[in-house]
């Protein structure tokens, strides 16, 4: 099995979400992470799914997507030529004894913490997810009281743009 | 369908109800099978005053959806059926999950409860739109009155274009309630919807090379052949080529069955020939078919020589079992219809294959293993024959309707299938009690047609409170039952792989109920025969009957099976010609 990164953009309509996902359950495809949000446009969503299958159902998948009507157009990122980010949001316990070891590991990450209790202190962390299992592997002996995840973002280098043309004018009329 | 008119009521203030009644005229509804209830009732009252759409009141959803079903493959136009929330939108998920599998295009349009009390779990509330997410092509959920006509536009645009299939709108009844400006035409807004029609030359060139040169071709047709309406492009690419044709369950009709190049069906219970053509062809030419697992048989040893050629107007069919070799995604008239002259110019440039051996090899297996049946040793009326005789007497202009089972595979082994959409059944899903509503629906569509229900005694106790319907409505169908008094096919599958013990197969419907009994309470003529020699006497009877439905018992031999056989899971090489009989090869063929 291998990962893969698909960006697929889709109508900003209710049930989007649940079609797609229901159509990744139906056809017995795995989805390691999902992230959806909106785009710089506002009829349009965009999800970064990542996917852990062979080459040949990774098609089937992105065929059987591409038949949803709210699917407007698919794209797989290769890792080497994009930007794939998670974040994370992690509750460390600490004490006056090891409370700079955290703060340090989080200098070292280029993370910050964004809340501090007596005996915990909320560190939030962006990067790759290698990175991020890094961070967690280090801040684990500590003690980790709560932890959320997001799924990957992703975006395409250079300076062109996968949106430019998914809208396209429709001039069909019933 | 008129597409583009300004049409009258443009701009009239009405309710979403009227509204939507009057998108669906827009559309050319001409028919609607459905039932009324508490949600959909506001859609019902400008129904009633509608000239153009004729109601058809039936005594269960599902045949409403399987009369829809039967109505668009017998007339090509998208069916039509309407079902209130909660069960009755239910009730529709079994022809609409039918119409999926089988691309049949169909609208159905549900009420939903109102919106405000949508997610409440208000009387007869049923999340509709998701239940039906994984069967339908599309559906909708409609809140808004102003979104009505342009949602009607797009269902029956999604229906009928690209690969067909069953949409369904969910109406909320406040949206029904509220006033509206009627506005029509209406621009689509489906930004992420759009079919390949056309498919691309390089492909075409490339299947025309591999055509022109291959020894032992196969035409493998499948039921996008029909729904492309590419029947006439088929006949003159196999006059082209001379290839042998075989045609799966779902494309019976789209090539003539009396025609010399004709194999048969492939498949489970499939000809011989045809199943051994496909076995031993280096070469297929899949035309709108998707490599089912019942024609395959054991997908890994499935044609294991052939190079694969597959179109189909659904890009995700396309290496989806079998990878193909030429892909070609389009639309089966298109993609024929340029496969033609491309082959012309391979012939023209002189690369034609020989195919006279691989004729001869066709023709002994078809020679050696027709089509055949045993007699009962007791002498009892065999289905087959009683099948056989129908088709005979009643001829290639008339429609026929099968259930699922074994009277669906004599049915289709059985008859001399000449014209494209004379036969219907229900294929991908295998819905036993579609046949008497899907006859319904075909004869409604079609009134001048003879139509003939050949359904199994299991089966039309499914559904076969439509006779109602047919009674009532003047749809006057005729009914075979092909009574074994058993659920056939699952007690043939007892016989052959559970050591005979038939567990919960015997229906006792050779006593209860009485079937011309039932058909006369229903308004319809009931016949019951039981002899070979009143086969013929008792279809004739029935074919004199206009004016009413008529329902005939045939009383059958219950140990009769369906052969050929390639059974489940196992290779088509091991086909079997009868019980423990596999065909015994001509050493001279390998």
């Amino acid at each position: 099995m291998s990962k893969h990164t698909l960006s697929v953009l889709v109508e900003n309509k209710p049930g989007v979400l649940a079609r797609i996902a229901a159509l990744f359950s139906r056809r017995g495809f795995n989805i390691d992470s999902l992230a959806v949000g909106p785009t710089e446009h506002p009829a349009v969503s965009r999800m970064t799914v990542v996917v852990d299958v062979e080459d040949s159902p990774l098609e089937q998948v992105t065929k059987q997507l591409n038949k949803l009507v709210n699917v407007l157009k698919i794209v797989e990122l290769d890792p080497g030529q994009s930007v794939q980010r998670e974040l994370v949001l992690v509750k460390v316990r600490t004490d006056p004894e090891t409370r700079p070891h955290v703060l340090q590991t989080v200098e070292l990450f280029r993370a910050k913490v964004v809340d501090v209790a007596t005996d915990a202190v909320t560190i939030e962390a962006t990067g790759s997810s290698d990175k991020l299992s890094a961070l967690l592997k280090v801040l684990e002996p500590y003690g980790i009281r709560e932890l959320v995840q997001s799924g990957v973002v992703a975006v395409g280098r250079g300076s062109r743009s996968i949106t430019d043309r998914a809208l396209r004018p429709v001039d069909r009329v019933a | 369908m008129p597409q583009g008119q300004p049409t009258r009521d443009n701009g009239t203030t009405m309710t979403g109800a009227a509204s939507l009644i009057r998108s669906l005229e827009a559309v050319g509804v001409d028919t609607v099978f459905g039932i009324p209830g508490g949600a959909i009732l506001p859609a019902y009252d400008p129904m009633f005053d509608s000239q153009q759409i004729r109601h058809i009141l039936v005594r269960h959803e599902q045949g409403a959806g399987h009369a829809a079903e039967g109505y668009a493959l017998a007339t090509g136009k998208p069916g039509v059926c309407m079902a209130t929330s909660g069960p009755g939108a239910t009730n529709l998920v079994t022809p609409i999950a039918d119409a999926h599998m089988d691309s049949v295009p169909m609208v159905a349009v549900t009420g939903q409860v109102a919106s405000a009390a949508i997610g409440t779990d208000a009387f007869q509330e049923a999340d509709i739109r998701g239940i039906t997410m994984p069967i339908t092509k599309h559906n909708f959920l409609v809140t808004d009155p102003a979104e009505i006509p342009r949602t009607i536009a797009e269902a029956f645009h999604i229906a009928t274009t690209g690969r067909p299939g069953p949409v369904l709108v969910d109406v909320a009844k406040d949206a029904m309630q509220a006033m509206t400006t009627f506005r029509w035409p209406v621009e689509l807004d489906l930004p992420g919807y759009r079919p390949v029609t056309r498919p691309h030359a390089k492909q075409v060139r490339e299947a025309a090379r591999l055509m022109a040169s291959a020894k032992r071709p196969v035409l493998y047709v499948g039921g996008g052949v029909l729904r492309a309406r590419a029947w006439r492009e088929l006949s003159e690419l196999a006059k082209l080529t001379g290839f042998p044709v075989v045609t799966t369950l779902t494309a019976r009709g789209a090539f003539p069955d009396s025609h010399p190049q004709h194999l048969g069906m492939p498949g489970m219970h499939g000809a011989v020939a045809a199943v051994t053509a496909l076995q031993k062809a280096d070469l297929l030419i899949a035309l709108g078919a998707r490599f089912d697992d019942r024609v395959t048989g054991k997908l890994s040893s499935f044609a294991p020589n052939a190079a694969v050629i597959h179109a189909d107007i659904d890009p995700a069919e396309i290496s989806k079992n079998r990878v193909a070799d030429v892909p070609i995604v389009g639309d089966c008239k298109e993609v024929i219809g340029e496969l033609i002259p491309a082959i012309e110019a391979e012939f023209a440039a002189g690369t034609r294959a020989d195919l006279t051996g691989w004729w001869r090899q066709l023709d002994q297996w078809r020679e050696n293993f027709p089509l055949g049946y045993t007699p009962a040793d007791n002498g009892e009326l065999m289905p087959q024959y009683v099948i056989e005789r129908l088709g005979k007497l009643v001829g290639s202009d008339a429609i026929y309707v099968a259930g699922v089972g074994q009277h669906q595979m004599w049915a289709s082994q059985f008859i001399s299938y000449e014209n494209p959409n004379t036969w219907l059944n229900s294929g991908g899903a295998g819905t036993m009690g579609y046949a008497v509503p899907a006859a319904m629906g075909a004869k409604a569509g079609r009134p001048d047609a003879t139509v003939w229900a050949i359904d199994g005694d299991g089966c039309f106790q499914m559904t076969n409170q439509e006779l109602a319907t047919c009674a009532i409505e003047g749809i006057p169908i005729k009914v075979a039952v092909i009574n074994n008094e058993s659920l056939g096919m699952v007690r043939q599958w007892q016989t052959l792989f559970y050591d005979g013990r038939y567990s919960n197969t015997d229906l006792g419907s050779r006593r209860i109920p009485d079937f011309a009994k039932l058909a006369e309470a229903y308004g319809c003529v009931g016949l019951r025969c039981d002899t070979a020699e009143d086969v013929d006497a008792t279809i004739e009877k029935a074919m004199a009957v206009d004016d009413r439905p008529v329902v005939v018992d045939f009383g059958v031999h219950r140990d009769a099976m369906v052969w050929p056989m390639v059974a489940a899971g196992t290779s088509n090489d091991e086909i079997q010609i009868a019980r423990g009989m596999a065909p015994e090869w001509d050493r001279s063929e390998d």
